[in-house]
């Protein structure tokens, strides 16, 4: 029997599989991986009516041009993304994101671009033919682990896909109004009291700039130079992602779901967990301010944010 | 013991165990690691997702829609840890290669030390290391101490991408970047040896927590000729 396939006609900037994550392993060095956007990479399982943990395809700026081979499927697409559907017969569609779309034989999936975010994600039914390693699915190319020999795909790759009988197609929708915001919340980090009154004062009153390195370690800002009153080196220690790292020359880092485990520059905040999301998408040239939420209120957050994903999940029909 | 416990954002624990760094408490830190990381296993504590044990420090991540930082801190709190006496540790050699071409920084280091390349190297072989900790990326180790005449600072900006096998120091601390990835230690040398062993899916790691590593110094064409 004929595997069900993808060819990959062009790889895209930076095209992997991710799921929720790699956990346990932040001890060797591994870090949690998982797809960038959660909510999002959660509500294209949704819509194509898989567990919520399946692994997707994430892809960044330019996606890939996928064309499906020995057999069909449902597909999905989350996030703000700009694609096409080229059917065999050189029909073409405008694809409408938050929407399942069946694909068959010898179809192409066109993702061009994302809008005004970094990631996007493509679900399919069934999912794809792929193993897990230390428990998920997520391709960590700082550490080749994962599938694709830890490393994102290129021209002429294959990704195969679940055996599965299509009986009709899916027809699924959310109404997701995709937003994002400048305003980043964050919790004070261990080292906040390494910084000036004035670097902390510059720090939630002026703005950073998302800077062209970012990528799925870590996000460079520029902005104010944040004065170090004490030692622009701490003794190297766990990260999380969120934190706000700020080495000797005063621009912050952030730190993404490829992140190095450890750290040496002072930690002047985390963001929140409710946050995260919308910090990953950032793109170069954005600008961002920080404000500071206590511990409380950032659980308050990010249990809205939790029923608020989950009303979209409900809302899925 | 924890001497403070605070949290790290909304989704992990900061335990902090004093400001020194030294094998004892390095040691009190890993029997904290291997306690909790039975306990998860047993199922006995729910919601943690990763213990990141370093120097004088652990820090526990959780999953926010299981449990939260109370929880976690009071569960910290109620441990009673007993030192932990297997002792599997082993001695590890490692080769380095010291030409320019891979001692990156050695022009900031003899400017920053002010003593020769000649004196630096024979300060660093000389001495047997203990492994503190292991990350940052996969099977990184972050080995101690240097001798204190050879002791500086991070770089002021870190660089976008060390070459695979770098071996840095920063402090009184050497390692190796097991992976290109960014960094900002001072880079003395590149080992062709295989740090990190991503087919091992036991101990994926050559140098693990509580090991001795030693390292010697290899002509450039032992490094291009090097086979495992």
């Amino acid at each position: 029997m004929n595997k069900t396939y993808f060819e990959i006609l062009r790889a895209g900037v930076n095209t992997t599989i991710q799921d929720k994550g790699r956990n346990h392993l932040y001890h060797v060095g591994i870090a949690v991986s998982g797809a960038i956007d959660q909510r999002n990479y959660t509500l294209s399982n949704r819509l194509v009516e898989n567990q919520l943990d399946e692994p997707v395809l994430e892809f960044a700026y330019q996606g890939p041009l996928l064309k499906l081979k020995n057999g069909k499927i449902n597909f999905a697409i989350s996030g703000d993304i700009f694609f096409k559907i080229i059917r065999k017969n050189l029909e073409i569609e405008e694809g409408e994101c938050y929407k399942s779309y069946f694909l068959d034989e010898e179809d192409q999936v066109d993702i061009i671009s994302t809008k005004n975010s970094t990631y996007g994600y493509l679900a399919i039914n069934g999912g794809f033919d792929l193993e897990k390693t230390w428990g998920s699915y997520s391709i960590n190319t700082k550490a080749n682990i994962g599938p694709n020999d830890g490393k994102k795909y290129s021209l002429n790759d294959k990704i195969f896909i679940k055996k599965i009988d299509i009986k009709s197609p899916i027809n699924k929708k959310i109404n997701y109004d995709y937003s994002t915001d400048n305003i980043i919340r964050i919790i004070k980090g261990t080292n906040f009291d390494y910084f000036s009154k004035d670097a902390i004062d510059k720090f939630f009153n002026e703005d950073f700039l998302i800077t062209n390195l970012v990528d799925r370690m870590g996000i460079r800002l520029k902005g104010p130079k944040l004065e170090n009153i004490k030692n622009t080196n701490i003794k190297s220690e766990g990260l999380v992602r969120g934190v706000i790292q700020v080495p000797a020359d005063g621009n912050p880092i952030i730190m993404l779901s490829d992140h190095g485990t450890v750290g040496g520059y002072p930690k002047i905040g985390v963001v929140i967990a409710a946050d995260l999301d919308l910090v990953g998408q950032l793109t170069p040239g954005t600008k961002i301010n920080f404000k500071e939420v206590s511990l409380e209120e950032a659980q308050n957050i990010f249990k809205a944010y939790t029923e608020d994903t989950n009303k979209y999940l409900n809302e899925c029909n | 013991m924890v001497k403070n416990i605070s949290n790290l954002g909304d989704a992990a624990v900061y335990c902090d165990f004093g400001p020194e760094v030294n094998e004892t408490i390095n040691s009190n830190v890993i029997d904290y690691f291997h306690h909790i990381s039975k306990l998860i296993k047993d199922k006995k504590i729910e919601g943690i997702t990763n213990l990141t044990p370093s120097y004088n420090k652990l820090i526990i991540s959780f999953d926010l829609t299981i449990t939260n930082y109370k929880k976690i801190k009071n569960f910290i709190e109620g441990l009673n840890i007993n030192r932990d006496i297997k002792n599997n540790n082993q001695k590890i050699k490692i080769p380095v290669c010291c030409d320019d071409e891979y001692g990156l920084d050695f022009l900031r280091l003899t400017k920053k030390l002010k003593i020769d390349k000649n004196k630096i190297l024979e300060l660093y072989f000389k001495k047997e290391y203990f492994c503190y900790m292991t990350g940052f990326i996969a099977g990184m180790p972050f080995l101690g101490d240097l001798n204190e005449s050879i002791r500086c600072d991070r770089l002021e900006t870190p660089r976008l991408k060390m070459p695979k096998g770098s071996v840095g120091i920063t402090e009184q601390f050497a390692n190796i970047y097991t992976f290109e990835s960014p960094g900002g230690w001072n880079i003395i040398g590149n080992t062709p040896k295989k740090i990190f062993d991503d087919k091992n899916l036991v101990q994926p790691a050559l140098v693990n927590p509580g090991d001795k590593v030693s390292f010697y110094q290899i002509t450039k064409e032992e490094y291009l000729n090097w086979n495992e």
